[in-house]
């Protein structure tokens, strides 16, 4: 631990609103820690809220962000300061002193009710940066539909009013008073225990790439670009067309590595991560998109997809979705003399040139830091590497140079998303390490409201609130008639009509009109439950009413916006919908929600690093934590690793770690040990182990999966049959003790792919290559004479690891890269080696005689399913954990309380297991903190003696909420697991079970309603 | 058959298609006002009985629509509804029913374009087909006749 201030505060700020920033402060704000989320712009939400599509599930990038950016905005122990900049950072770890700057946004969020009539008003159109400037917005705007906040802001440098002194019709039309031009920037400083960077990362600028003419030609354009494109929010409504002539493209290619792996155009010699895999993705999707067939090409170097199934996903686009990869890097783009189209001209690996023609080039540009993250740097003394991306040890992936401020997502290098989020999570779990001992002093915990007794809400007396929604609603559905209306409704004891049911004064009156007129069901007839529901369930809550009791109309988003043409119809259909909601909350009965406790300690299986840091990040948050080891030692794989991708020797971080966990007073290690059966569920798990012989039963809210993974024993390549043939870490060990086969050595080889990136095994162990070029260096370094040479099909050295690719070549390393189906040829020859491979550059077999061999071979994992079938979690079809979410909960499972780290998650290097243990302690924690498991609400429930104990929503449960009581032949829910999905409800054929606040009985009421007009 | 408004009944799942809906008001973009919304958390809790009891009630059109394939909230909700949608059109032509009254969509939260487009196809087509049979108008529907 670092040093730390005496004075700790319980808050951390969290600087930058993208995904990483606002996955930082979830789990932060779930721990106990008030958040202070400063964001630059006027909404959360960062490169990815722009995003068509997300690798490699095809996901819509909003769809998955929207539910983070809302429970965000919502959540009572954040605050997002919007249009804010962090000028100074004084102070130490634990105790920071931040001075920021609020730039004024015109617009008082507390009154804008993002109605939209400012922009509708505005006479000014600006470039629409959302969309990459593709399209238009106005000078008062929202950033995005979706966007968190949802509050409008004026754009002060295209303003009329500020430019000419005069206009101001948006302060005109507002209907709530809401525009503000006396608004000014404001200075002010806040104090934080932690500070945890998340600026994210600057798409490369490629005008400076004169042969590509992107600055010239309009159907160059950039990956960020063709994003908006695809997208259905972006400028063309989602329809893939050229902007240039609006025109369907025929043929599209892409550009690989533009503003990346160049030291010539720029400076950005590393390797951007991520570009490969979303050129993948524009080339999949826009073939989906295209309503003719689409010719979509991409120019690549080596593809880099070692992600988890990223491999399986470059396969398919190249066999089952038709895209074509050539492996050439493209010289220059001219027009087609005539037209707009574009003419490549490019050497292919034989080295014939080219010339092929496209309707349209999209550049694959890469992320670099940009100016004003680096300056945030150099004012907040954090140092960067030469990639200018903040400087961490491999060994504390999120930790920068200054103690207490942490980093993830771009700014600590090039990354995909999945690893932006365990970094996020790594980053807050350092945090909560700091300031363990002052956690919830920040937060305040409001008191649970008293329930109304039962008997009061036993006959429904219902309040009916319809709003104007200013104009919104009002100038299309007559409100007072639907008021009227609902007065004649059955049970309806109150109606009242507002300009605006979601402002504070109102939320007072439906407060006193629940007292004075004793009603115990609330319908607001408004706008959508999915962004008002919880204010208003707050409000009822707060006069003891129970939160279910409550239900919304949608006369806005679903009427009022949507039927502008017709006044009439609309306000029969708000009419329906009053009457459905208030037939269905007639039937709502109270939901309880039962409060569960919770064990809070930790039960971490595995003791390599991943297992190792897991369990001291709990420990260090104040959790017990047993640790479980099958060996007779702690410390798995690592003890077999040299060093980290970068040279940082791994011993002495190892030593270091196990010596640490081995005297922590919170961890009990358990070597020798397997698991032999596991009970219960989140919160309350029982584990029996076999100690070393002796049965032992650990109580535990929460488990880590960190059980590593084994090297692939090759069958191939004369494996076993020669004392001069390595695997990599058996090299490593020869070349630590010096070993004659490697000081004597005068020519070495590796083979890389090595039961990777075959049909028994399709994907890529991502470690591979970094490894095997270090060991190659090595061998170089101890005899510079030697000829070291390495065999690959595509060099994958991610991130900053190109370095080492680079200096690797600039060291004479030669490089002679193969297919799979022509895989070199190795044979024993006496005392040597020789291996026949063939070159495709010379187009001829190439012979090598060789000292020493070196398999890069797969990582695979062992013996896993019986781990996966005792805590109900899934293996992917190669053997690995499969994740709740591959984007955005990569460490946590379907089934609460199941976390997984390390190797047995997918291959990855020490840095990332290492982040992602930390991100498991993370997860893990916000079930730990928590007094109790709230179970119930929205949950299924089976009336047992309709039951038959067929066990048909047994099965379709995902969740295994769902367990056979043998003895009584009926189905049961566990409310703990339940997520409320209502699958099973529809499933059994007797509708025994029923999704509470979703009854069979409501539906069919609501239907009822519907059609009874 | 020129004054033929389609009652339509549309289930819409809590995350994706009831968010679309949403969507499609918050861009304006504007349909037919002949459709009336049920929310569920999920398209997998549409049982055959919510959607037969639709059209015994009267309703000339069903529209369920979820999240995309691989999308769903709940991991594989929406496979249960393919699987019921199919069975139900089957179902529904048994009954003599035209089994295009009912119809499956996967609605994204961004898709907004697309809700408002599915529902004026929708109730285009519906009022092409006319008024629903009542089952109780006509039982020998039920039998296949």
């Amino acid at each position: 631990m670092t040093k730390a201030s005496q004075n700790l505060l319980g808050s951390a700020m969290v600087v930058g609103g993208g995904i990483a920033g606002v996955q930082a402060a979830l789990d932060l704000a779930d721990t106990g820690y008030f958040v202070y989320m400063v964001e630059k712009s006027e909404a959360i939400g960062g490169v990815m809220s722009a995003l068509d599509k997300t690798f490699p599930t095809n996901d819509c990038s909003m769809c998955i962000l929207s539910p983070k950016l809302v429970e965000c905005g919502r959540h009572p122990n954040i605050e997002i300061l919007t249009l804010t900049d962090v000028l100074e950072v004084a102070g130490e770890a634990g105790n920071f002193q931040v001075n920021l700057r609020q730039r004024a946004r015109y617009v008082d969020m507390s009154k804008c009710i993002a109605c939209g009539v400012c922009a509708e008003k505005c006479p000014r159109k600006v470039p629409n940066a959302y969309n990459e400037g593709l399209s238009q917005r106005k000078a008062a705007y929202v950033k995005y539909p979706q966007a968190v906040p949802l509050k409008y802001a004026i754009d002060k440098d295209h303003c009329i009013y500020f430019e000419k002194g005069k206009c101001r019709a948006c302060e005109k039309f507002c209907p709530a008073g809401a525009i503000n031009f006396e608004d000014r920037d404001m200075l002010f400083q806040l104090n934080v225990g932690s500070i945890i960077l998340a600026p994210g990362f600057k798409p490369f600028d490629p005008k400076i790439f004169d042969t590509y003419n992107y600055a010239h030609y309009p159907n160059v354009i950039t990956s960020m670009e063709f994003e908006r494109i695809l997208s259905p929010s972006g400028p063309s409504g989602g329809d893939l067309v050229r902007l240039s002539d609006s025109k369907a493209p025929e043929r599209i290619a892409w550009l690989q590595c533009v503003g990346s792996r160049d030291m010539n155009h720029c400076d950005n010699s590393y390797c951007s991560a991520v570009c490969c895999m979303y050129a993948i993705k524009e080339a999949v999707i826009a073939k989906e998109h295209s309503h003719h067939p689409l010719d979509a090409t991409i120019f690549y170097m080596d593809m880099r997809t070692s992600g988890k199934d990223f491999e399986k996903y470059y396969n398919r686009a190249k066999e089952e979705q038709g895209v074509r990869f050539v492996r050439s890097r493209v010289h220059s783009i001219e027009k087609a003399p005539g037209t707009e189209n574009l003419l490549l001209r490019y050497t292919d690996e034989s080295g014939s040139l080219l010339q092929e023609e496209y309707d349209l080039v999209v550049l694959s540009v890469g992320l670099e830091t940009s100016p004003e993250v680096l300056e945030l740097a150099r004012r907040m003394d954090i140092q960067v590497n030469d990639g200018k991306f903040a400087a961490t040890s491999p060994f504390a992936p999120v930790s920068t140079s200054r103690p207490g401020i942490f980093v993830c997502g771009a700014f600590q290098g090039p990354k995909d998303i999945p690893q932006s989020v365990m970094e996020a999570s790594a980053a807050a779990a350092e945090t909560a390490m700091l300031l363990s001992t002052v956690r919830g002093s920040a937060i305040s915990k409001p008191e649970p409201p008293q329930e109304m007794d039962p008997g009061e809400v036993a006959s429904p007396r219902i309040g009916v609130f319809v709003c104007h929604c200013g104009i919104n609603i009002g100038s299309v559905v007559d409100v007072p008639a639907v008021k009227e209306y609902a007065r004649t409704l059955p049970h309806v004891a109150y109606v009242e009509e507002s300009l605006f049911t979601c402002s504070q004064d109102t939320q007072n009156r439906m407060k006193d009109a629940i007292r004075e007129n004793s009603l115990n069901r609330i319908v607001v007839a408004s706008c959508s439950p999915r962004t008002h529901e919880p204010l208003f369930q707050q409000t009822i809550q707060e006069t003891g009413l129970n939160k279910y009791l409550f239900e919304l109309a949608n006369i806005r988003d679903q009427d009022s916006w949507v039927h502008h043409d017709f006044p009439e119809a609309a306000t029969e259909k708000a009419k329906d919908l009053v009457r459905m909601a208030v037939a269905k909350v007639a039937l709502q009965q109270p939901l309880e929600e039962v409060r569960l406790p919770i064990t809070q300690s930790g039960l971490v299986i595995g003791g390599g690093v991943a297992g190792m840091e897991a369990a001291l990040a709990l420990a260090e948050q104040g959790y017990p934590v047993t640790l479980v080891e099958k060996k007779d030692v702690l410390g798995g794989h690592g003890r077999k690793l040299l060093t980290a991708w970068n040279g940082d020797p791994i011993a002495p971080y190892l030593d270091s770690l196990i010596q640490k966990v081995e005297s922590h007073p919170k961890i009990s290690i358990r070597t020798k040990s397997t698991l032999n059966e596991v009970t219960g569920f989140v919160g309350n798990f029982k584990t029996t182990l076999d100690v070393d012989g002796r049965s032992e039963t650990v109580e535990h809210g929460v488990t880590i999966l960190a059980v590593g993974a084994h090297s692939y024993k090759p069958s191939e390549y004369q494996y076993g049959k020669s004392d001069r043939i390595f695997l990599n870490l058996d090299m490593d060990r020869a070349i630590a003790e010096r070993q004659d086969a490697v000081v004597k050595a005068q020519s070495a080889v590796f083979i890389q792919c090595v039961g990777s990136r075959e049909p028994d095994r399709p994907y890529c162990s991502r470690v591979c290559c970094s490894h095997s070029i270090e060991n190659a260096i090595r061998i170089k370094e101890i005899n510079p004479e030697a000829d070291v040479y390495v065999l690959y099909r595509d060099i994958r050295t991610y991130g900053l690891r190109e370095n080492i690719y680079r200096e690797a070549r600039e060291k004479g390393i030669l490089f002679i890269r193969f297919d799979l189906e022509r895989k070199p040829q190795v044979e024993l020859e006496g005392n040597s080696l020789r291996i026949t491979v063939f070159d495709p550059i010379l187009q001829q077999n190439v012979v090598l005689r060789l000292d020493i061999l070196t398999l890069a071979s797969a990582m695979e994992t062992r013996d896993v399913e019986p781990l996966a079938k005792m805590f109900k979690v899934p293996l992917n079809p190669e053997g690995f954990f499969l994740e709740a979410h591959m984007k955005l909960r990569p460490v946590d499972f379907a089934t609460e309380g199941v976390y997984v780290a390390g190797l047995a998650h997918w291959p990855k290097p020490t840095e990332e297991c290492i982040a992602q243990a930390k991100a498991a302690a993370s997860r893990a924690a916000t079930v730990l903190t928590r007094d109790f498991i709230a179970a119930g609400g929205v949950a299924a429930f089976i009336q047992k003696d309709q039951c038959i104990g067929c066990r048909a929503c047994l099965e379709c449960c995902p969740f295994g909420a769902i367990s056979y009581l043998e003895q009584e032949a009926k189905c049961e829910v566990n409310q703990a697991l339940c997520k409320g999905c209502g699958t099973c409800a529809a499933t059994c054929p007797s509708e025994a079970v029923s999704l509470l606040g979703f009854s069979h009985l409501q539906l069919y009421r609501q239907i009822d309603e519907a059609l009874s007009a | 058959m020129k004054d033929f408004e389609p009652r339509i009944i549309a289930f819409l799942c809590n995350w994706c298609s009831y968010a679309g809906a949403d969507l499609a008001g918050v861009s304006r973009f504007q349909y037919p006002p002949n459709i009336r919304v049920i929310r569920v958390m999920c398209s997998g809790s549409v049982s055959p009985h919510h959607v037969l009891h639709a059209f015994q009630r009267g309703a000339d059109g069903v529209l369920v629509a979820g999240c995309h394939i691989g999308d769903c909230h709940y991991l594989k909700g929406n496979y249960m509804t393919v699987k019921r949608v199919k069975f139900l059109e089957g179902l529904l032509q048994f009954a003599g029913y035209d089994s295009a009254r009912l119809r499956l969509e996967w609605i994204s939260a961004a898709e907004g374009i697309k809700f408002a487009e599915v529902v004026r196809d929708f109730t285009e087509k519906i009022k092409q087909l006319g008024p629903a049979p009542s089952f109780e108008a006509v039982p020998e529907r039920a039998l296949g006749a």
